[in-house]
């Protein structure tokens, strides 16, 4: 390696960080935005300019909260929870394909870990480490209400997670290949795979939602049933890392989705001709998948854990495992595999 | 703090509430849980003892009082007409219902003529408080099951309907319009205009709610099936109003025993047979559509004429009459120095609230004040249902089950 790619590799983290904080921060602005103006109301508009300040005032006064740790938790595994949740979403995002621009006459990727061939399983991998801190941090705190967050967590994640996985197989299948970037490069050049794979990216989107904890999957914080779930005993910092791992997760499972089967940062003609628009096309597709994750969740009663249950072993699982089969089936026949 | 090995517990965890609980709460084998009294699906200020095997509810214990406000009590120190300040205060989101049968109530007691325009104006507002109620009662159960855009929506109409009340009475919520005899004074200019509007405006509105719930799948299947409440168990526990009418019986007391003149109107009780969350959910929403309907009728063949009896023993006079007539400067003083004497009796008057029958029990010594006051509040009876309701469910549909029951805690403590 020389001083060149060093200089590469921390501009890069530098940037990528940079933007999921801000992404992090806008997105609860955009979120809080949208939800008012789905419901009537104004959302924020006091701090700053259409209160585009909000986030900032938000994150200081988290700052100065008082840091609470209930006498009979288990302090160690109290405060670790919500590092173990934040760490894995951040470090999703190193093996998003981002396109390669020339720059300082060499050739740069823009992702962070290149072009790692087993990406999809460093993705699985890597996301489903999250659900511990949720299930360690409804533990630690000692309270019923965390408790019964932390288990409903566990429970859900053994139900949308086969079917996930089953939803990442069809785009692998297709590409031939574990890489991101093979896969969005494959989609260059059929078309997207949402076209291609329509059950495959809707058994995605369900589990994703599932995966991220968001309406109408958000049992584990059920404000409703179990006033703020695994979280409630959490205050100041820790409980924005929690919310810091919900929101930086919608980013990063909006940007595997755009990857995996919206042609990722490719956009026919535009990254073509003007190859550093491709982070920016990926922006835009992620922003819209943010969209309808928020739309859902100002439309959407929540479903009751069991019934989640019951949907990703009775529905989504036999659906995906069928999907897999008839993709498999169909590429035989036409014969893209031997 | 001591945790006694063997059942996970405190050692005085227990003390005077085996009886509530199951053996196994005693043998550590089920968990124990306080649902509130601050909680955000308790609707007040409800306390229940839950005792949970994972998530499913063993038994469930409502722990009322936290809202006491010895309402039935601090009447018996006021005057007849200055305690009609406090059945506002009773049901929160009945304040005209309350009204109307207190002053029903003083109206038997001392067989008091009511006009009828005056009938007629308190069957329109007390129907649309009944809507603004239901509103609230969709608001949050929909809330609950964490579709909060329709609580958002709900509270939208339900402001028209208190911008009608405050256009007539001044206030919002605390209206004490109804006065013994009538009305405290006819109804605004504006009225009629701003009435005619809101039966135009709202039933698309509910239109808008059916799409957005009612054959929306999560909702259907977080319903369905969900506390059901046989028929004779609810007999049994005197449970009245919508959950009375989804188990199958049609009791309504504005078609049993009419009041107010509800006889003139041409409305349906909505029924329903299967006596789940879902059936209660579909009662409450047609009873807003036949609620509608009375207030379109009462609307169009509003009579003309006063709108409080001529007798002055217990209807202020007209200020214009104070600077005419000795009797009135009379009556006026003695109406608000001492207030009006009823005849000795008691009697007892029940309408139809949102929740059920709200009836109250007046005892008169023949003195300016009540010698007895007692409410038989829905909320109160309906409570008790909770705990048969809610056997077997999950804690998820708990909260679906205290917003099913619809009790308002004001109602329940008073």
């Amino acid at each position: 390696m020389d001083a060149g790619m060093w200089i590469e590799l921390i501009v890069k983290v530098i940037v990528l960080i940079a933007a999921l904080l801000v992404g992090f921060a806008y997105l609860t602005y955009t979120e809080r935005k949208l939800l008012a103006r789905f419901q009537n109301r104004y959302g924020p508009n006091r701090a700053g300019p259409f209160g585009l300040l909000q986030p900032m005032a938000d994150g200081l006064k988290l700052i100065f909260k008082e840091e609470l740790i209930p006498e009979q938790a288990d302090k160690l595994i109290f405060i670790l929870a919500p590092i173990l949740t934040v760490v894995p979403a951040w470090i999703v995002l190193a093996v998003i394909p981002l396109g390669s621009i020339d720059l300082f006459g060499r050739t740069i990727n823009l992702s962070l870990a290149g072009d790692l061939n087993v990406g999809i399983l460093y993705i699985m991998a890597v996301t489903s480490i999250s659900v511990y801190g949720i299930v360690l941090a409804g533990w630690s705190s000692n309270n019923k209400y965390a408790m019964l967050g932390g288990i409903r967590s566990s429970a859900q994640m053994i139900s949308y997670e086969l079917a996930l996985g089953l939803a990442f197989v069809g785009p692998v299948m297709m590409a031939s290949s574990l890489s991101l970037a093979r896969i969005v490069e494959a989609q260059s050049q059929l078309m997207w795979f949402a076209v291609l794979q329509p059950i495959g990216f809707l058994i995605f989107l369900v589990a994703a939602l599932a995966e991220i904890n968001r309406a109408p999957f958000d049992m584990p914080e059920a404000e409703q049933e179990l006033t703020a779930g695994y979280h409630v005993e959490y205050s100041g910092m820790k409980f924005a890392m929690f919310m810091l791992t919900e929101y930086t997760k919608m980013i990063v499972v909006s940007v595997i989705a755009a990857t995996l089967y919206l042609g990722g940062f490719h956009m026919p003609f535009i990254t073509d001709r003007w190859p550093w628009m491709g982070p920016f096309m990926l922006l835009a597709k992620v922003f819209v998948l943010l969209f309808v994750i928020i739309w859902l969740r100002a439309t959407l009663p929540r479903v009751r854990y069991d019934q989640l249950m019951q949907l990703g072993w009775k529905i989504l699982l036999p659906i995906a495992f069928l999907n897999v089969c008839v993709t498999a089936g169909v590429m035989y026949l036409l014969g893209m595999i031997a | 703090m001591d945790i006694d090995l063997e059942t996970n517990l405190p050692p005085d965890a227990l003390d005077g509430m085996q009886h509530l609980v199951s053996d196994r709460a005693v043998r550590g084998e089920t968990v124990l849980l306080n649902m509130g009294p601050q909680h955000p699906s308790t609707h007040g200020v409800l306390r229940l003892l839950l005792e949970l095997d994972g998530e499913v509810v063993v038994n469930c214990v409502p722990d009322i009082g936290f809202l006491h406000t010895g309402i039935e009590k601090n009447m018996e120190a006021k005057t007849y007409l200055k305690a009609e300040v406090m059945t506002d205060r009773l049901d929160y989101l009945n304040n005209l219902g309350n009204n109307l049968t207190y002053v029903m109530a003083i109206e038997k007691l001392a067989d008091l003529d009511v006009p009828p325009r005056a009938q007629a104006i308190r069957v329109l507002l007390t129907e649309l408080q009944r809507i603004a109620s239901h509103l609230v009662w969709l608001g949050t159960h929909a809330l609950d099951a964490a579709a909060m855009s329709v609580f958002l929506y709900c509270f939208r109409e339900r402001e028209r309907i208190l911008d009608i009340f405050e256009m007539v009475s001044g206030q919002r919520m605390m209206t004490t319009y109804f006065r013994p005899g009538g009305l405290w004074r006819d109804v605004t200019s504006g009225f009629e205009a701003a009435v005619r509007d809101f039966v135009s405006y709202f039933p698309p509105r509910v239109t808008e709610y059916d799409r957005l719930l009612t054959k929306n799948p999560i909702f259907l299947r977080r319903t369905k099936e969900i506390g059901y409440l046989e028929p004779e168990v609810a007999l049994r526990h005197g449970v009245t109003g919508p959950m009375l009418r989804a188990a199958g019986i049609e009791f309504d007391l504005r078609k049993a025993q009419p009041y107010s003149g509800y006889e003139l109107y041409d409305f349906d009780v909505p029924t329903h047979t299967d006596s789940d969350t879902y059936a209660r959910y579909l009662m409450r929403m047609e009873e807003m559509r036949q609620s509608i309907r009375i207030v379109e009728q009462a609307l169009n063949k509003l009579p003309l004429g006063p709108v409080r009896s001529n007798n002055r023993k217990y209807v202020p006079p007209p200020r214009s009459e104070l600077g005419t007539s000795m009797e009135a400067v009379i009556h006026h003083f003695k109406l608000w120095t001492e207030g009006f004497i009823p005849p000795k009796g008691s009697v007892y008057v029940a309408t139809e609230s949102p929740r059920g029958e709200l009836g109250v029990f007046l005892e008169s010594d023949g003195g300016p004040k009540p010698y007895r006051v007692h409410w038989r509040t829905p909320s109160f009876t309906n409570i008790q249902i909770l705990p048969i309701l809610a056997r077997g469910h999950l804690v998820a549909d708990l909260v679906l089950l205290i917003g099913t029951v619809d009790i308002l805690l004001g109602d329940v403590d008073r």
